[in-house]
């Protein structure tokens, strides 16, 4: 039998990695597969040359997968995740300009979200009463983690971030200068971004991902669902390959192997990589560092297993921020996009009952407890919100 | 009339697009080189049509405009119909991608999006031309090079010195650029 033949599109970042072992350093090849690896500049490229066929799977942002299955902001095409290539890997970045009016204006250790988020609001009042332009934030896609946590972390300290600040769509490769310039005074990005900005003096990192929500379903390989359906035994060897991949990542012998493969793909420095797989990043121009073992989770901690819970949260998300209207049946089909059952078949698993924390699987640091099955109720407790003007509507 | 939006970083292919819309009589064509405040210029011309470089990444810019229907007059959408997949494929193949308000006409863009993957791939044709082109040009200077180490180094008239380098190409099954250029390095280590 001849080995199966895939295009996979990625974009170049840290949490590729899976994707980027399994393909270079022979584990796909141990499964009969021969992918060819294609480099985007754009998340909407890569959605739309999955969508219609361009790709056979693709690396994508969690978010996306949803919005495509609901079909909001675009046209539905039915997608699926069998895979989670990654758990968080963001982090929260901003000039040392930002840096020190946030520390000034801190009435405790800025380190804790809640803290900065306060201080924020103070900024942003401030800042309105003297009649300033209001600050300006990167982020990465519409649909993304970047997107959310840095509406959920500010909103939290009671900054409105439709009104109150400015968010704007950055694709990664130009956050570093955006910050330099000026043209924002913060981002939310992945690895390696973050790091690049403090290596060249223009960031600090205020936040990792991970410090606003515990465990975040980040990017996911995705498939059309028909693919998926049409190609069940091929899929089979492509989960396969990306759990030894993960596997041999998380192993801190191979770290260095699978940083230098990772490094190679993104043409940064291999330091910069192997910082952020062990989750030890410089924070500032000078030289201090912070350590989360949650800062990118990439083959552990039942990391790998889509979590149809983190999808729910997500359409929460969505639905929070006007995004998505709110229904049954919209919840259910976002829920459904995160396949762990195709996860578990490929690799012959009985279906796991999931690690206990954060109990509820998601672990923001602030709110109650996330219910799935009550979207309603907990978007009820949220003060900042958009309620109930979607401003995206249902494209079927 | 129909206003038409370029978004291209590449400043030879928005200007053979443009001339093309013209010539096929879209009058109202604007092109945007740069990227930054790409959303605030779009808002001010307010297009029908956005024509976008699969290869820039400020394409998810643009992606935002869904989210600020109230920034924008009318709000737009992306011309993926899966009813019409092959011309999708065809553009996305060529590198381009249209974004358009919703309600256009679909012949209508259907012809704007055919002219435009005509455009891209005769550009990319160019490009393919120029690019082997400068190849050639790289290669003779690389083997007048090396002609010119041999005939030093071997008191050789300048067709003794290719004859030489292209019977050696043939007795190695090699292309005589790439004898030329492992003479150069060798000369080179020898210095």
């Amino acid at each position: 039998m001849s080995n199966a033949k895939l295009r996979i599109g990625y974009i170049p970042l840290v949490d590729a990695a899976a994707l980027i072992v399994a393909v270079d350093m022979g584990f796909a090849a141990a499964e009969r597969l021969d992918v060819e690896l294609v480099r985007e500049v754009s998340w909407s490229n890569v959605r739309d040359k999955l969508n219609i066929g361009l790709f056979d799977a693709a690396q994508l942002l969690s978010p996306v997968v949803i919005a495509s299955s609901l079909g909001i902001g675009h046209v539905r095409v039915p997608i699926i995740a069998p895979f989670n290539l990654g758990l968080n890997g963001n982090a929260i970045t901003v000039s040392p300009r930002l840096f020190s009016s946030l520390s000034g204006l801190a009435d405790g250790d800025i380190a804790d979200p809640i803290v900065s988020a306060r201080a924020l609001a103070r900024l942003v009042d401030g800042r309105k009463a003297r009649g300033v332009a209001p600050l300006t934030f990167g982020m990465t896609f519409p649909f993304s983690n970047h997107n959310y946590q840095l509406r959920f972390w500010m909103a939290a300290g009671g900054v409105d971030p439709d009104e109150d600040v400015r968010l704007v769509v950055l694709p990664p490769p130009y956050m570093v200068e955006s910050l330099a310039n000026g043209h924002v005074d913060g981002f939310c990005v992945g690895a390696p971004w973050n790091s690049v900005a403090v290596d060249s003096g223009v960031g600090r990192i205020l936040h990792f991902g991970c410090e606003i929500m515990a465990r975040a379903s980040e990017k996911v390989l995705a498939v059309r669902e028909h693919w998926a359906a049409e190609n069940n035994e091929t899929l089979g060897h492509l989960v396969r390959a990306l759990t030894e991949a993960g596997a041999f990542i998380d192993a801190p012998n191979n770290r260095p192997a699978a940083a230098a493969a990772v490094a190679r793909r993104l043409g940064v420095e291999v330091d910069l990589v192997t910082r952020s797989l062990v989750g030890n990043l410089k924070i500032a121009p000078d030289g201090a560092t912070r350590t989360d073992d949650r800062y990118i989770i990439i083959g552990q901690r039942d990391a790998s297993r889509p979590d149809p819970v983190q999808a729910a949260w997500l359409y929460a998300q969505m639905v929070r921020w006007g995004q998505a209207p709110m229904s049954e049946d919209l919840t259910a089909t976002a829920s459904a996009a995160f396949r762990p059952d195709l996860y578990d078949a490929a690799l012959g698993v009985t279906p796991s009952a999931g690690v206990g924390e954060p109990r509820d699987r998601v672990g923001g640091f602030i709110g109650p407890t996330f219910d799935p099955s009550d979207i309603v109720g907990h978007l009820a407790s949220w003060r900042i919100k958009r309620p109930g003007r979607p401003r995206l509507s249902v494209v079927r | 009339m129909l206003r038409i939006a370029i978004v291209d970083e590449s400043p030879i292919r928005a200007a053979i697009l443009e001339d093309g819309l013209r010539e096929a009589g879209f009058t109202q064509v604007e092109r945007i080189a740069e990227t930054r405040n790409l959303l605030a210029r779009v808002y001010a011309l307010d297009p029908d049509v956005i024509l976008i470089d699969l290869e820039s990444p400020s394409r998810d810019m643009l992606e935002q405009m869904f989210q600020m229907s109230r920034a924008v007059k009318r709000p737009v959408a992306m011309f993926v119909d899966q009813s019409d997949s092959a011309s999708i494929r065809a553009a996305v193949d060529a590198g381009v991608s249209a974004y358009i308000v919703d309600g256009l006409k679909k012949e209508r863009i259907t012809s704007i999006l055919d002219l435009c993957i005509s455009r891209f791939n005769a550009f990319a044709r160019l490009q393919g031309e120029l690019d082997r082109a400068k190849d050639a040009l790289e290669e003779r200077k690389v083997i007048d090079r090396a002609k010119g180490v041999l005939m030093k180094a071997k008191k050789l008239s300048e067709e003794e010195a290719y004859a030489l380098m292209r019977k050696t190409a043939m007795n190695e099954n090699k292309k005589i650029v790439d004898i030329a250029q492992s003479l150069l390095t060798a000369a080179e280590l020898f210095k």
